[in-house]
């Protein structure tokens, strides 16, 4: 199985990477955008036998580690190979 | 007198153990151990310090894998023991990391490393580690990182001001805590914390690069000379 984990900075919280690049896209001419937010993707392979078990896994994985919940939000799908 | 056993925890990428031994050697007299992060039990000390550098890389996020590693077991033992801890800039992430303190660290405001000579002000000298200084004092200090904009909901910063659990905040020459002077855009500009015990100080500035006049600074001294008072 697959896993595609996407995380972002939380709402409402200051996102100085995300800011820079709203700036820099602007002054590029796209001058059109009204915000920017920079997470990260994480693609996992694995094997957890059904979905099920796959999705509970996959959001442990997230809380315990791959994830700051003080300062992100994470959503994620799991896909058959 | 016995001598104060410290211990200095080492990762892979920790950087900034040496200074730090050296300054605990020289400045306080401890009898220092490198302390490697495999490391399962702390009992034997009476100061731990986490020292500054990029543990893992900085991978995922700052100290994200440190937390995980056989020594901050072993830390979590000694704090039930009320030992006490200092954690230095990424010993700071990683005790963020690890929830021994509130709040998350995230990148600079400015996006860039930041290494530079910063004041910051004493807000609370009632501390095993801020005895030697008097409330208000202000002290130039270093500070250097990438990641050190802390962060905390509402709800955790109006707790860490209502516990006075504030013990460092940027300030300018006058003391005064103004944003211009909050060198990476820190929260409530927030340099250093305490847990509500007092046991455990995590700070960004470091005080092992200016903890000797043949450093050209020696205004961090202090913070060794007392825990050194403290645990005499």
């Amino acid at each position: 199985m697959l896993a595609k984990i996407f995380i972002k900075p939380k709402k409402g919280i200051l996102d100085p990477q995300g800011k820079a690049v709203s700036g820099a896209l602007a002054r590029l001419g796209f001058n059109r955008i009204q915000d920017v937010r920079i997470g990260k993707y994480i693609e996992i392979k694995f094997d957890a036998g059904d979905t099920d078990t796959a999705q509970s896994d996959v959001r442990s994985m997230c809380e315990t580690l791959l994830v700051n919940k003080v300062i992100e939000d994470f959503t994620f799908e799991i896909a058959e190979e | 007198m016995p001598k104060i056993k410290a211990g200095v925890i080492v990762f892979p990428g920790t950087n900034c153990d040496r200074d730090t031994y050296y300054a605990l050697k020289q400045t306080m007299g401890c009898e220092v151990d490198s302390v490697w992060y495999e490391t399962k039990t702390l009992r034997k000390y009476q100061l731990i310090v986490i020292p500054g550098g990029f543990s893992y890389g900085d991978y995922l996020r700052a100290g994200a894998l440190a937390r995980f590693s056989p020594v901050m077991e072993a830390l979590r033992e000694y704090t039930e023991k009320k030992g006490l801890i200092l954690g230095i800039c990424n010993g700071f992430q990683i005790l963020l990391e690890a929830m021994m303190l509130p709040g998350a660290m995230q990148r600079n405001d400015t996006l860039k490393f930041i290494c530079k000579d910063v004041q910051v002000r004493v807000e609370r000298n009632d501390t095993p580690f801020t005895l030697l200084y008097k409330k208000g004092d202000r002290i130039q200090i270093p500070i250097a990182h990438a990641q050190g904009n802390y962060y905390g909901s509402e709800q955790t910063l109006a707790s860490l001001e209502k516990q006075n659990q504030i013990v460092f905040r940027y300030c300018d020459e006058s003391g005064n805590t103004t944003e211009q002077s909050n060198p990476n855009g820190s929260l409530h500009n927030i340099a250093g914390l305490c847990n509500s015990e007092t046991t455990i100080l995590a700070m960004m500035p470091h005080p092992e690069r200016a903890s000797d006049s043949t450093l050209g600074n020696d205004e961090g001294r202090k913070i060794f000379l007392s825990i050194k008072k403290a645990l005499s």
